[in-house]
């Protein structure tokens, strides 16, 4: 493979999304001092601007051939490019469901949107590290303006609460992450995920300071991820975090954590991959198993769907350990997937929360086929696909994952994800139950603006139709981790 | 130009696509809503007639096959195809839809056009399921299947309806994701998803043995066999009348499909292997659930036991081919696996009018139990008269469709073991006891309340229905030869197929077991 090697001015424009996204967020930043109260729609639409922006600098310098930058601390690969696509695609919907929410609860203010800006940069910059240093930067500045995000509504305790215990449990998780590093460091003389690489090739390097290393470094990435057991943050921030942050939470970062998985387990330690693949195979199944045996007993369908985001990671990591470059990609697509479903699922929790009353419990989605019939239909088409039934993408995703461990073998780890699967059904189908069978509680007419309704069902057909045409996403998938 | 046409994606897509349009008509008109479902589901069996016309019935080969890439990297075709199995199916499965379409004419009075739509949609899968040749396009129109009938059960079933549901999506979900995993595994053995590939894939005995377990968790499921039968009785009970004539007539065949297509072939040695087990549970099927049908209060519990009796007599038909083999009678085989076959096409006719039958006593007096009636006779002579014809024919009376199957595989048993045989027969004595005894208490005898005593006969609509199905009962009946010969060619190659070993040599020698091996 050839790598262009390139001036200043080349890295600028490799680096032009990250850019665009930069100056949005500082654009906003100002433009939000001159602006009044009433006058902060300019404020969305520049946001708005900026993503697109930045999704089509994404499609400009894209490219099948990888350029780094910066000396070597920055890459742009096929991966990076779809990645940072989906990520800036997911984000696009975050902000368009959540407007009328946080309208209405006076928290639509420019903070929010610089503070969701920082973060989708920060996750661009984790997307194309080629270093440990920049994957670290980039990782921080997403985790700092997400801290603040889930704490953004101050009136709220436990929003404060979830803060807190999210700032020293995700502080815990750097730290372990840069602990690993440290050593991968000393081991390897280098930052580079290439630096790393090469030491893990050589056979002069001491192994056991590299697997150290590697150890902390995977337990971060299982930090961030949520995976168990380090996910004990995730049901409680997604229960005290505003839902907008919650979308947003579940969703984007999700796909930046793979890229930092990825970069971190393939491209630096690609070499060890038997030593991290079996601690990933007591990750997946604690999780898939923990997620989903302990999201039947939530009341609360944010704590619900953050034990389903568990054993969603659960899958993510199965794809990872199978090794393989059909395993990567596939892990990769169930990513992408698993992004819009979140997205899709907690849009419309928001779009049926009304100005007084946010939807919490799962009682609260009672009847909601007669309150409000289309959102009803896209729930349960977002349920149906996170339990992994077609012709949902939900299924397609699942698919390919077992597939990937299949091939390398492991048919008892298959048996084992399917098995979990049937119980995670029994929860996704409740809430499709309760949409459908049961009589509403409230008969507040849901309102929702015509921008959320496009998109929702824009993120509905998309579950629905890369269900039936898996292959060109999946293709760009397979592209990132060429053989 | 004729077979070039795509005729069976037309048979699939064109209900789902009649089923959004239904949709898409909205609440506002329903008589416009009812006429679309109407007319997509005559069309659709208008077109599916197609098949049988076009059909090749002197070769075992894929007809109407269509094939184009879906998902090259993992080479998942969309791979459709129909043979003498496959086929009768189909075309029971559009003949059916146009009448679930009618059952729900004039009761289904809450959201008719999701109720058109989730029919026409599930009809539109379910040919998907008999005609697909790609593993993972037969499991997505599998899977795909449990959605619109979770709904049909869950929208407009009875008062347990939730439970009855969320029984029956898990139940039929716990057995398939087994097979997933299992046909994935064959993909790695062959190199591709294609089912006739996995038919001429050599497989150990191990592994056999293990796919077939996989597959049995899944068609069993689906038969119901015994004992994975218990969703049934509560998915019938509490879905609408058209959800039960779908679940009876066509839902069930699916298992029994599946067996055919799949564990027959792909594991004849595993399935010669075990074989005791699944004779073992249909003929337990066939005394105990009869038994159990013979006491129940509730006329649709009652119809779905017999259901399951029934459905264990084709499974019989299936799985003692390899006792006939030992006995070197290829001939007893294929007329097993016909006989098989014919039961399934007659019990979707018989079982569907009868719970029609009970959905019109339903419509009129909102209960199901059978303490509630008697004399209806009196008051409903056409519908008495009808509802005797359909007893018979589940009791296997000569003349009737039921009877042809039954004897078919009776006489095959025979060939195999006379005591399988016995056993078997005892079906003719349990069924005519429960159906018997059924019309007895709700038919005949002295009109038993005043409610009774107010029913009305039969409207047109349901003189129309319980007639055409009554007229296809009679009709295989009476004449069953042009259904077999379709089926014959297919079915001969089948035993063929299984009869041949699929261990590899090396092991063939020491660790086969001696049933289903012959040269």
């Amino acid at each position: 493979m050839t790598t262009l090697t390139p001036s200043l001015t080349s890295s600028m424009i490799a680096i032009l999304p990250e850019l665009v996204i930069l100056v949005t967020a500082c654009t906003v930043l100002i433009a939000d001092l001159y602006t009044r109260d009433d006058q902060k729609q300019s404020n969305h639409n520049l946001t708005i601007i900026g993503l697109v922006l930045a999704l089509m600098a994404v499609g400009v310098v894209g490219g099948s051939v990888p350029t780094e930058a910066f000396s070597q601390s920055f890459i742009r690969d096929p991966m990076s490019d779809l990645l940072k696509g989906a990520i800036l695609v997911v984000s696009l919907l975050t902000f368009i469901y959540a407007k009328d929410y946080m309208r209405d609860r006076e928290m639509w203010v420019g903070e929010y949107h610089v503070l969701l800006l920082f973060a989708v940069l920060g996750m661009l910059i984790m997307v194309s590290a080629n270093g440990f240093l920049t994957l670290y930067l980039g990782l921080e500045l997403l985790s700092l303006c997400l801290y603040a995000l889930v704490a953004f509504d101050r009136d709220s305790k436990q929003g404060a609460e979830a803060a807190m215990k999210y700032f020293v449990l995700g502080a815990l998780g750097s730290g372990m992450l840069l602990y690993g590093i440290s050593m991968l460091y000393g081991a390897s003389g280098g930052f580079a995920f290439a630096d790393v690489a090469a030491a893990v090739a050589n056979d002069g390097v001491n192994d056991k300071i590299l697997v150290f290393g590697l150890v902390f470094a995977l337990i971060g990435i299982a930090f961030k991820f949520g995976a168990v057991p380090f996910h004990m943050w995730l049901p409680d921030v997604y229960q005290g975090a505003p839902t907008p942050i919650v979308l947003f939470l579940s969703s984007a970062p999700k796909i930046a954590a793979f890229a930092m998985a990825a970069r971190i387990l393939i491209e630096a330690l690609g070499g060890l991959q038997s030593d991290w693949g079996d601690i990933l195979v007591i990750l997946s199944v604690l999780s898939l198993a923990l997620g989903n045996v302990v999201a039947i007993a939530q009341t609360n369908i944010k704590r619900m769907l953050a034990y389903s985001t568990i054993s969603h990671v659960g899958f993510i990591f199965l794809g990872l350990l199978a090794g393989s470059e059909q395993g990567y990609a596939s892990a990769m697509f169930y990513s992408v997937v698993y992004a819009l479903m979140s997205a899709g699922a907690f849009g419309v929790l928001l779009m049926i929360s009304s100005k007084g009353q946010d939807v919490q419990e799962l009682d609260d989605l009672k009847g909601l086929s007669d309150r409000a019939p289309w959102l009803a239909a896209m729930m349960a088409l977002m349920m149906f696909s996170m339990a992994g039934v077609p012709p949902m993408v939900g299924f397609v995703a699942k698919l390919l994952v077992l597939e990937a461990i299949i091939a390398q073998g492991m048919v008892w780890l298959a048996i084992v994800a399917v098995a979990f699967s049937i119980i995670g059904a029994f929860y996704y189908l409740r809430v499709v139950k309760l949409i459908y069978f049961d009589k509403p509680t409230n008969e507040v007419p849901v309102t929702t603006n015509a921008s959320a309704r496009v998109a929702i069902t824009v993120n509905g057909a998309a579950i629905l139709l890369l269900g039936m045409y898996p292959a060109t996403l999946f293709t760009l998938c397979q592209q990132a981790f060429p053989s | 130009m004729l077979l070039e046409f795509p005729w069976l994606s037309l048979v699939i897509w064109l209900p789902i696509v009649g089923g959004i349009v239904a949709i898409a008509s909205g609440e506002q008109n329903v008589e416009l809503t009812k006429r679309i479902g109407l007319v997509y589901a005559v069309l659709t069996f208008v077109v599916s007639l197609v098949l049988w016309f076009g059909f090749d019935a002197t070769t075992a080969e894929m007809q109407f096959v269509e094939r184009s890439a879906w998902l090259p990297a993992l080479g998942v075709e969309y791979h459709l195809g129909i043979d003498g199995i496959s086929m009768p199916l189909i075309l029971l499965t559009t003949f059916i839809g146009i009448f679930v379409i009618i059952a729900g004419w004039d009761v289904i009075t809450h959201r008719p056009s999701h109720y058109m739509a989730a029919f026409l949609i599930m009809e539109g899968i379910m040919v998907g399921v008999f005609s697909a040749l790609d593993a993972i396009l037969f499991y997505f129109f599998w899977e795909a299947m449990l959605i619109p009938m979770f709904i049909i059960i869950g929208v407009w079933g009875g008062p347990n309806r939730v439970y009855a549901t969320i029984k029956f999506f898990l139940y039929t979900f716990f057995g398939s994701v087994f097979m997933l995993v299992a046909l994935i595994y064959l993909y790695f053995q062959t190199g591709s998803f294609d089912i006739l590939g996995f038919h001429a894939a050599p497989l150990g005995l191990t592994a056999q043995i293990l796919i077939f377990i996989a597959f049995l968790l899944a068609f069993a499921v689906k038969v119901p066999m015994f004992p994975v039968h218990t969703w049934l009785p509560d998915a019938h009970v509490e879905a609408p009348t058209g959800g039960s004539v779908i679940l009876a007539a066509i839902m069930l065949k699916i298992g029994g499909y599946g067996f055919l297509r799949f564990s027959l072939p792909i594991t004849p040695d595993a399935s010669a292997t075990l074989d005791w087990l699944i004779i073992a549970m249909s003929l337990i099927a066939v005394i105990y659930i009869g038994l159990v049908a013979l006491v129940q209060q509730d006329m649709k519990k009652l119809i779905a036991y017999s259901s399951i009796a029934h459905m264990g007599f084709v499974t019989l038909g299936f799985f003692i081919i390899f006792a006939i083999f030992q006995r070197a009678e290829t001939a007893g085989a294929v007329m097993g696996i016909e006989g098989g076959m014919v039961q399934m096409i007659s019990h979707g006719f018989i079982s569907g009018a009868l719970f029609l039958c009970v959905g019109v006593l339903y419509d009129r007096m909102h209960t199901r139990e059978i303490s509630a009636y008697g004399g209806v006779i009196n008051r409903m002579p056409w519908f008495g008269a009808f509802v005797v014809f359909f007893a018979m024919a589940n009791a296997g009376l000569p003349g009737t469709s039921g009877f042809v199957g039954e004897l078919m595989v009776i006489l095959a048993a025979f060939q195999a073991d006379f005591w399988f045989a016995f056993l078997a027969a005892t079906t003719l004595v349990l069924a005519a006891a429960f159906t018997l005894w059924l019309v007895k208490r709700v038919i005949f005898g002295e009109v038993g309340n005043e409610q009774v005593a107010k029913l009305e006969d039969l409207n047109r609509r349901e003189t129309l229905n319980l007639g055409v199905l009554a007229a296809a009962t009679l009709a295989i009946g009476l004449w069953p030869k042009p259904l077999i010969q379709v089926m014959e060619p297919t079915i001969v190659h089948l035993v063929q197929q299984v009869q041949v070993s699929k261990l590899p040599t090396v092991d063939a020698v020491d660790t086969v077991p001696v049933a289903g091996l012959q040269p």
